[in-house]
């Protein structure tokens, strides 16, 4: 019980990095997506193939492998430097994860029924107001389950940033292990319950999402 | 301001580098496998007759699936060994199978699961009233007809797996990102050794997914024929 | 004589490799009633699509109101419209889909009110007055709040009908409206529109197959078959004595049954 005690506090200092990271990383992402998917279904050609390279290549790598290229090589290549590892771990899950999402949104949009469009054309609605107004309130029901899962998925991979030295949840139970050998178990299991608990209000979302999403929607 | 790429460099990191691709392919194989026989436990163990069991490891699934895979691979790792009387000490690839492994199984486990669900419950009827044995009922009738839709969808998650397996460098398992990382603290060049590990992947995972996409069309079009 | 307010002129329209419509000359003139009728695959409805721009047509014109409808002039020279243009030209017209197409997000008001305010710009008091004006005109004044899936598909059909209304076109087109609903639903939908025609101020396109009610309702019928306009006149002439074998016996088709 000592240990708990003890093990606890350590972890909660980790929690705002944790979470502030998935916040922005999740932000970051859904709006990456959104503009990415939109990219998809451009009329031009450059801009399609262009987003097209982009979502295979951070689909086609992993985000650990993007995390290090990110940290590591980026500011040789060019001096760029993202600014902080806050950053660098944001835009890293961001860009990873907007690419898996942009796929989401691009189909939500197509399976929205062509009927939809027409009625909106019908009602003289020019093609920017059929996209507001008509097709993206339906496609972002059908959106909401995925992105749901994916804000999951995102939790789980901000246990990555401790590896560029973001003092997370990780970050602050491995300095703990490593001058407490023999708790060991009890702090990696107690991070997987902090973790749990971060994911418990993100599970119940999602399922709502899941009801929510079979309402309101024309699809065939 | 022009890079600071170097194709010297790029061509004496690349079979250093490459000289991983053996364990990081062996390990993803190693860890899918784990996953698929221990992906059985999960199904076995949602469907005893005691309700209360069902509902406790439902609740297990779902917690390993919603926690990161790299604590619980640094749990397998560095925990594992503290325990008492079961605890013994693992080398970093077989903690990795383990925890990679079991971290998959979660998901692999919902796909069998969807997969029997899919069967048509007129299917399970007709069974019945043939009279087939409990075991003709599964292997003659029911899996036949569930295993096909989820070959796509175990395809997806091993190359999803192969994109995970480099946490495993974390534990110390020598795969293509941990040895860009050691050319890397040897030479002090990251941009060439990671740059080719992110190729090696792409080289690796995009044809597989073009092929699984083409499977999974294949089995669609199957499932249409099937339903008209 | 008055001014066609929609006129087509040597339509044609292919998809593919098929020739559906094979030169369509077509004039309707302000608040005539007009029944399009003819077997399936014979590009009715594509005609009202092309209205609708829904479907370009692959040559020919059409024009409402004077103005061609997909082609616009741009220093001296004819060029394919763009979407500001089209705009501007089908603002006076209004559809009716067979299968309904109403907004599932939105309320029946909601329906209703979203166009005007979008599109026309009145105040969302004017919008909601019109809606609630159609609505009870369609009989649906007390489901302002309900959503499309909570309707039945008679109901439905009548929704559409008063979200099309309230844009007060002067151009209806109606696409098999009744095609989609069950037998027993028909009946509330034909009565909305006979009474819309009786109000008489607007031109009217019925694509249907309810051949009693469309010969009932309409000024004039017309036959196409084969992607041209077979027979054209008013319902006594064409129904009683058209010489036109392939409509007696499409008609014969439909008295049977």
């Amino acid at each position: 019980m000592d240990a708990i005690k003890e093990i606890v506090p350590v972890l909660a200092k980790g929690l705002n990095v944790t979470i502030t990271v998935l916040i922005a990383a999740a932000i970051l992402s859904y709006i990456l997506a959104f503009i990415a998917g939109l990219c998809r279904l451009s009329k031009n050609v450059f801009i399609r193939k262009f987003t097209g390279f982009y979502i295979e290549v951070f689909r086609g790598t992993s985000l650990i492998v993007q995390l290090f290229w990110l940290y590591y090589a980026l500011p040789t290549l060019f001096g760029i430097n993202l600014g902080s590892e806050f950053w660098v771990g944001v835009i890293a899950i961001a860009l990873n994860y907007a690419a898996y999402m942009s796929e989401i949104v691009r189909g939500s949009i197509l399976s929205v029924s062509d009927g939809q469009s027409e009625a909106a054309t019908a009602l003289n609605m020019s093609s920017f107001q059929r996209m507001r107004l008509i097709i993206l309130p339906q496609a972002v029901r059908m959106m909401l389950p995925e992105f749901g899962n994916y804000l999951i998925q995102m939790l789980k991979a901000t246990s990555l940033v401790s590896l560029i030295s973001l003092h997370d949840i990780l970050y602050q139970g491995d300095i703990f292990r490593s001058s407490n050998l023999a708790l060991a178990p009890t702090v990696y299991f107690i991070m997987l319950i902090f973790y749990f608990i971060l994911a418990l209000p993100l599970i119940w979302l999602t399922r709502k999402a899941e009801v929510f999403s079979k309402k309101g929607v024309a699809s065939e | 301001m022009s890079g600071n790429w170097s194709w010297e460099i790029f061509m004496d990191a690349l079979p250093y580098v490459s000289k991983g691709l053996g364990i990081t392919v062996g390990l993803t194989l190693s860890c899918f496998l784990f996953a698929l026989v221990f992906g059985f436990v999960w199904l076995l163990l949602r469907n005893t007759p005691f309700r209360i069991i069902n509902w406790f490891f439902t609740w297990v699934m779902e917690f390993i699936r919603s926690t990161p895979p790299l604590v619980q691979l640094f749990f397998i790792f560095f925990a594992w060994p503290a325990l008492p009387v079961i605890g013994v000490s693992l080398s970093p690839f077989v903690a990795a199978i383990l925890g990679l492994g079991v971290h998959f199984s979660t998901y692999v486990g919902e796909v069998y699961r969807s997969g029997i669900e899919s069967v048509d419950s007129g299917q399970w009827e007709a069974a019945k009233a043939l009279n087939y044995s409990a075991k003709d009922k599964w292997f003659k009738i029911i899996l036949p007809q569930a295993i096909p839709p989820t070959i796509p969808m175990l395809g997806n998650y091993f190359i999803i797996l192969f994109k995970e397996v480099p946490l495993a460098s974390t534990i110390g398992v020598v795969g293509i990102l941990q040895l860009a990382q050691n050319y890397g603290s040897k030479t002090f060049n990251y941009l060439e050794p990671l740059t080719i590990v992110a190729i090696l992947f792409l080289i690796l995972s995009y044809p597989s997914a073009l092929l699984i996409k083409k499977l999974e069309l294949k089995m669609n079009r199957r499932f249409e024929k099937k339903d008209a | 004589m008055t001014e066609p307010i929609v006129s087509f002129q040597d339509v044609h329209k292919s998809f593919g490799d098929i020739d559906v419509l094979k030169g369509i000359n077509l004039d309707i003139k302000p608040a005539e009633k007009v029944a399009l009728i003819g077997p399936s695959g014979s590009g009715k409805t594509t005609v009202i699509r092309m209205l609708m721009t829904l479907e370009e047509p692959t040559s020919g014109d059409i024009y409402v109101q004077d103005q061609n409808l997909w082609k616009m002039k741009k220093k001296d020279k004819w060029v394919r419209a763009n979407e500001k243009h089209l705009r501007s030209v089908r603002g006076d017209i209004g559809m009716v889909f067979q299968h309904f197409n109403l907004f599932p997000h939105m309320t029946v008001l909601e329906n209703c009110m979203s166009a005007p305010i979008h599109v026309q710009k009145v105040s969302k008091k004017e919008a909601k007055e019109r809606s609630l004006e159609m609505l009870k005109k369609v009989g649906l004044g007390d489901r302002l709040d309900n959503f499309p899936s909570q309707l039945s598909g008679g109901q439905k059909q009548r929704v559409a009908m008063a979200r099309a209304l309230v844009m007060r076109p002067k151009v209806m087109l109606f696409d098999e409206v009744t095609s989609a609903l069950d037998p027993e639903l028909v009946g509330e939908v034909l009565e909305v529109i006979r009474n819309i025609a009786e109000e008489g101020e607007m031109a009217m396109i019925l694509v249907t197959h309810e051949m009693d009610f469309a010969l009932d309702v309409a000024d004039r019928v017309i036959f196409l078959d084969d992607g041209v306009i077979a027979e054209n006149g008013t319902p006594k002439d064409v129904i009683e004595h058209s010489q036109n074998e392939r409509l007696q016996s499409f008609l014969h088709r439909f008295r049977s049954n």
